[in-house]
């Protein structure tokens, strides 16, 4: 495939300043010296609540449910994380546990 | 030095899906024909690991530029909800502080949620490092991805949950130290609601704003439930 210079740095352009301005927009509407809105004070506490959930599963949105093995690898290696991390408290060890869970399932189920 | 010290440590869990993620979009672009400085300037400009991937296939698709600039806002219009918790900390840092609001990815937002400070480290400097050098890392595997990612010894498939993993350890940690779980429940319940919904390309965005707006309403009940929260991050 040839690549065309200019196209191409206009993608990364457009991609670099639109993926910046969405990560930009709360500070644009609140940063700047006044107050901070108490809501905004709030949600900032309570959002990463509900947010690193949504995170887990958007991790998880293209698991096909419908096919063997309807999602059981990742469902048992997140057990796995879960049970590690209540009992032992100790996140290198889960992620490890969890992973290498995943890496061994993939090779033997499929 | 220690603060140093005490940012490397926080980034140790997040070590492997960044190396090997950004490897992966190094192998993409190099066999979409681009150069190792593509590459590298994807990793410094965009520091988006699923938004570079989707931009390879966008670009050898030849999809039109206005297309692109949508795509990109709804595949990382989910940073604007992340912001939202770090502005009161991210605008007292002075000229750190555009850096730290351009460089929040899902993965640093996580580290900055769960993150407990030592009485000894400076709170700032720890947070500026820990972007400073998870963006390093990042650039770095991009261009290690394209130079030499063909030649990996090693089948890594399934590293990349090692990410997934990752976030799954936070949302237990934080179901211990939030003294209420109706934000985890509403997340959980308005994420696969829209699932089901919506279907897996569209849930995202619909479960954030539920989200938000339900904690929105139930305000003084968290409040009730926590003894009335100090909001001061």
């Amino acid at each position: 495939m040839t690549i065309d210079f200019g196209s191409s740095a206009a993608v990364l352009i457009v991609v670099a300043s639109i993926t910046g301005l969405t990560r930009a927009v709360p500070y644009l509407l609140f940063g700047g010296k006044k107050e901070l809105p108490r809501i905004v004070h709030y949600l900032g506490t309570v959002l990463p609540g509900s947010i690193m959930i949504i995170l887990v599963i958007y991790c998880l949105r293209n698991i096909d449910l419908a096919a063997f093995p309807f999602g059981m690898v990742e469902l048992l290696s997140i057990g796995i994380v879960i049970v590690a991390q209540v009992t032992k408290k100790n996140t290198f060890l889960s992620i490890f546990l969890g992973t290498a869970c995943y890496m061994i399932l993939i090779r033997i189920v499929f | 030095m220690k603060t140093f010290r005490f940012a490397i440590k926080q980034i140790i869990p997040l070590l492997f899906s960044y190396t090997f993620v950004g490897i992966a979009f190094g192998i993409l672009i190099h066999e979409a024909g681009y150069s190792v400085l593509w590459a590298f300037l994807s990793g410094v400009f965009i520091y988006a690991g699923a938004m570079q991937i989707v931009m390879v296939s966008l670009i050898i698709s030849d999809v039109p530029l206005l297309m692109i600039a949508m795509m990109t806002f709804f595949i990382n219009a989910r940073h604007i909800f992340y912001g939202i918790g770090f502005v009161a900390k991210f605008r007292k840092m002075g000229w750190k502080y555009p850096y730290m609001v351009l460089t929040l990815t899902d993965e640093t937002y996580s580290v900055f949620c769960s993150i407990e400070y030592p009485e000894n480290i400076d709170e700032q400097k720890a947070d500026f490092y820990i972007a400073l050098i998870c963006h390093m890392l990042w650039v770095l595997s991009c261009t290690m991805g394209a130079l030499i990612g063909e030649i990996l010894p090693f089948d890594m498939t399934g590293i990349e949950f090692s990410a997934t993993a990752f976030f799954v350890v936070v949302c237990v940690n934080q179901w211990h130290q939030f003294e209420s779980h109706i934000p985890a429940i509403t997340g959980f319940a308005s994420a696969i609601g829209f699932y089901i919904l919506l279907g897996a390309d569209y849930f995202l965005l619909p479960a954030l704003s539920v989200s938000l707006i339900t904690l929105t309403i139930m305000k003084e009940r968290i409040d009730m439930q926590t003894g009335g929260v100090k909001y001061d991050n």
